[in-house]
Formats: C-alpha cells, structure tokens, sequence
C-alpha cells in the first residue's frame, strides 16, 4: 500500500506552492486561488491523518467536509469583495489598494 | 515500486504540475486552467484515501462552481487587459519562504514516528461519515449550514452594490 508519507508530502508540497502564490502575486483573483491550493492541501492532510491513524474515529474526513463547505462560502464573499474593490478603485490588485496604508 | 505508488505518482503529477502552473503562469486564464486540473487531481487522490464520497464534493463544488466563479470574477475585474506584471516585486521572499517552509515540513513529516498503522488504509464507508455528522457533529452541520447562508446573502449584498448605482 502506499504510506502516509507520500500523502503528507504532497499536501506539503501543494501548501509551499499556495504559500508562494499568495506572497509573490498581485492580483486578488490569483491570490485567492493560492488560497484554494493551501485549502486543498489542508483537506488531503486531514484525510489521510483520518484513513491511516484514526479508523475509530475519522474526525479529520468530517473537518474535510467543513473545510470544503467554509471554502465554497470564502469563494463566494471574497470574489464580491474583489468585484467591489474594483469598481471602486478600477483595480484588483492588492498592492494597488493602499487607503489603510501609512 | 508497487503499482499503487504507481497510480500514486500518476495522480501527484498532475496535482503538484497544476499547482505550479497556478502560481507560475504569465496569462491569468491560463492559471484559472491549471487550477481546474490541479482541483480535480486531489479528487483523485482522495480516492486514492478510499474517501469517494469527498472526490465527488470536490469534483462537483470545486471543479464546478469555484473554477467557474474565478473565471467570472476574471472577466468581471477585466483582469486580461492590465498590462501590469503579475508578480510583486517580492518574489524572491516570496520563493525563499514558500521553499524553507516546504524544507521544514517534509523533514518533519519523514522524521515523525506515527502512532498506529502506517501502511494500511482503513476504508471509512459514506454511511459512517453521515452517521456522525448528522450525530456527534449535528450543531457544527447546522452552523455550517448557516454559515453559508451568511455568506451568500452578504456575497449578493457586497456585489450588487448601493441602490442607483
């Protein structure tokens, strides 16, 4: 079978990957997508952490759920943010949108 | 090499390739794409977690509808038309934190001793997942549930805008 460690590898490989996404991107559409990534990474932790060390129990594949269903609704509200950020300052880049900036 | 791991690196390709391809493209359209792939590249690997009840969420909710609200929400903010760079001038912190982060957590995970089986795969059926949410984890589904709500209503309200506009 596989072991535990190929998965926890991976999910560290994807949350690296979200994390750099996140820091070097400036706009606000691909920064939520890092965002996504790091969640993904989150929720194959959770997972394989449910399958391989918790049988009894598998609270982490109930946390992927909530993960999944938390992201869905972020998705939602911080697209509307970002539509709204652009009408106001024609922009939807971060760095772009300074005002609380001193 | 068995062929499990086989099937294993069939799928962490495409999902680790993906991601890069998310944080590297120089055309936004085309990252939205590699995010598609990468998404649907985890589906598969929580099957391969034996967890099909949670690929079919994540095919259904985030290969479907958060793919196509990043794509609407690109052609809304016209995100193709600004001719400015992609990046911030912060990339190199960037690529050092992301790469001492990544170093750190791979050798925790390879130098961690787990407790319990670490070879096996327990399968956890769709029946025992319902049995405790809508049990053990009643309150926080119906938390969630209302979450959700909130977030809609507030998604409609920040995007529709003031009255006259």
């Amino acid at each position: 079978m596989i072991p535990i460690n190929d998965f926890l590898v991976l999910s560290a490989i994807l949350f690296s990957l979200g994390i750099y996404g996140v820091l070097a991107r400036r706009n606000a559409v691909l920064i939520l997508m890092s965002v996504e990534l790091m969640l993904q990474a989150v929720a194959i932790n959770f997972i394989a952490f449910a399958v391989y060390l918790s049988p009894d129990q598998f609270t982490g594949v109930i946390f992927a759920i909530f993960v999944i269903t938390i992201a869905a609704a972020e998705v939602g509200l911080a697209l509307a943010i970002i539509l709204r950020l652009y009408r106001n300052r024609a922009t939807a880049n971060v760095d772009e949108a300074d005002t609380l900036k001193w | 090499m068995t062929y499990e791991e086989v099937i294993f690196f069939v799928i962490a390709v495409p999902t680790v390739g993906g991601a890069i391809g998310v944080v590297t493209a120089r055309n936004v359209i085309h990252s939205a794409l590699f995010l598609i792939l990468s998404l649907l590249a985890v589906a598969g690997v929580f099957i391969l977690l034996a967890a099909e009840f949670l690929a079919i969420v994540q095919v259904l909710i985030y290969g479907g509808a958060v793919t196509i609200l990043v794509l609407f929400a690109m052609m809304l903010t016209r995100v193709r038309d600004l001719p400015a760079a992609l990046d911030g001038p912060q990339r190199p912190f960037a690529a050092l934190a992301a790469g001492v982060f990544m170093g750190v957590s791979i050798l925790s995970v390879v130098s961690t001793e787990w407790p319990g089986e670490t070879e096996e795969i327990n399968v956890i059926s769709i029946e025992q997942i319902g049995n405790q949410l809508f049990t053990t984890w009643a309150v926080p589904f119906e938390i969630a549930s209302l979450v959700l709500m909130v977030a809609l209503l507030g998604a409609i309200i920040l995007a529709r805008g003031e009255e006259g506009e």
